[in-house]
């Protein structure tokens, strides 16, 4: 058996919020561990994949490009 | 990842409750917690006029399509603040959202009607951005749903806000905000009746209903909040709830199950003595209501004396606290 090699891999492109950046990640990667990898709280964030919700086991493939939502708010209460 | 109720493929996991749902199974979810917060706290009835606090963020346009499919009559209110780009932009939503279900929405514009707006005002008037916003808020709130006629005014604080919150007054044992942190205040003269329907909700999962209904909603937060402490006791409750889900749950509920009575009392002290502020006619324990204040220290214009949420003598245990 033999790994991808280098050329082989994928490419996710992530936008991230607050402040708005863009970043390419080298895949496939779950979203659970691109979540770990940014060091990002679960609770606090949701994935977006063409205005549908991406759930944490799904692996993110070739040319996936996909939104990292801020879900907490709070200023004035 | 399986939908628990339908065994479909699932688009979010729920860590506190051990389950997950497909899109169609989450938003039945959502309803069926409100309606659980409606009905568990007698927030109000099918017959109540009812307005919502509308921001053009993902609670209360959450909770207000959520009440809409209910089957409930609710018009909107939206506080135009004059921060910059994001309350044109927060409006804008807000207003979008009313037109694609054909809604009323009632707006109040802070900077034409009392001549400040808060990064400024609240900069004259020696607060932080955020106090001066809240305060704003809850003030217009009042007048607003009185003036309107509203049985009850809805505000879109979810399971997190409330969590957070409770936090916040625990760490510093404010005791007097402690007694009134409830999902329901009753109306009393010149306070309109305050309610919750997002507390058995995360803000994640009124974030994830908008993205499944198709609910455009302002994602950036406001330019003015960044860094303030509600938000750091977000991310402080957040870490505990990953490693014990369910955690802000628990908090919050066993707070209002077993702790929130014994600090009623002194929540209705803290609001003995209050009488009509002398410049808008608003409930106030001093001479001139906090908004008032806000609006002399910021230069603007002090609101003409209406008398809808006018009073003359104590009103009892019902005003929305300092904190919430």
């Amino acid at each position: 058996m033999f790994g991808p090699s280098a050329c082989d891999h994928v490419r996710v492109k992530v936008r991230l919020h607050n402040p708005r950046r863009d970043l390419d990640i080298e895949g496939p990667i779950t979203i659970i561990n691109l979540l770990a990898r940014l060091d990002l709280n679960r609770e606090a964030v949701l994935v977006v994949r063409d205005g549908e919700l991406v759930p944490g086991d799904e692996s993110l493939s070739d040319d996936d490009a996909i939104e990292i939502r801020p879900v907490i708010s709070g200023g004035a209460q | 990842m399986k939908c628990v109720t339908c065994r479909g493929p699932a688009i979010i996991d729920i860590r506190r409750h051990n389950s997950n749902f497909c899109a169609e199974h989450f938003l039945e979810q959502c309803q069926r917690q409100v309606r659980k917060a409606i009905d568990e706290f007698s927030m109000f009835e099918k017959s109540d006029k009812i307005l919502v606090a509308v921001s053009g963020g993902k609670d209360s346009l959450a909770i207000w399509d959520l009440l809409l499919d209910l089957g409930y009559n609710v018009d909107g209110l939206y506080i135009g603040l004059g921060i910059g780009t994001y309350s044109d932009t927060s409006l804008d939503y807000a207003r979008a959202y009313a037109k694609t279900r054909s809604l009323h929405l009632i707006e109040v514009d802070v900077p034409s009607t009392f001549g400040f707006d808060i990064p400024n005002g609240s900069r004259a008037a020696k607060r932080v951005p955020c106090s001066a916003c809240g305060l704003s808020k809850r003030h217009l709130f009042d007048e607003e749903a009185i003036k309107g006629g509203y049985d009850v005014l809805v505000t879109g604080h979810n399971l997190d806000d409330e969590a957070a919150v409770l936090f916040g007054n625990t760490l510093h044992w404010h005791t007097e905000y402690l007694g009134r942190q409830l999902p329901v205040l009753p109306a009393r003269d010149g306070f309109p009746r305050k309610v919750k329907p997002l507390v058995r909700l995360a803000e994640r999962e009124t974030a994830a209903y908008c993205i499944v209904k198709g609910i455009d909603y302002l994602v950036d937060e406001c330019p003015m909040a960044a860094g303030n402490k509600h938000l750091g006791y977000k991310n402080a409750l957040n870490e505990i709830e990953t490693a014990s889900p369910g955690a802000k749950h628990s908090f919050y509920f066993g707070f209002l199950d077993r702790a929130a009575e014994f600090f009623a009392t002194e929540a209705s002290i803290d609001r003995e003595g209050l009488g009509a502020c002398a410049s808008c006619g608003a409930p106030t324990t001093s001479e001139t209501c906090a908004f008032c204040r806000l609006v002399e220290r910021a230069g603007g214009q002090l609101p003409e004396r209406t008398g809808v949420n006018a009073v003359s003598v104590d009103l009892g245990p019902t005003r929305s606290g300092a904190v919430q």
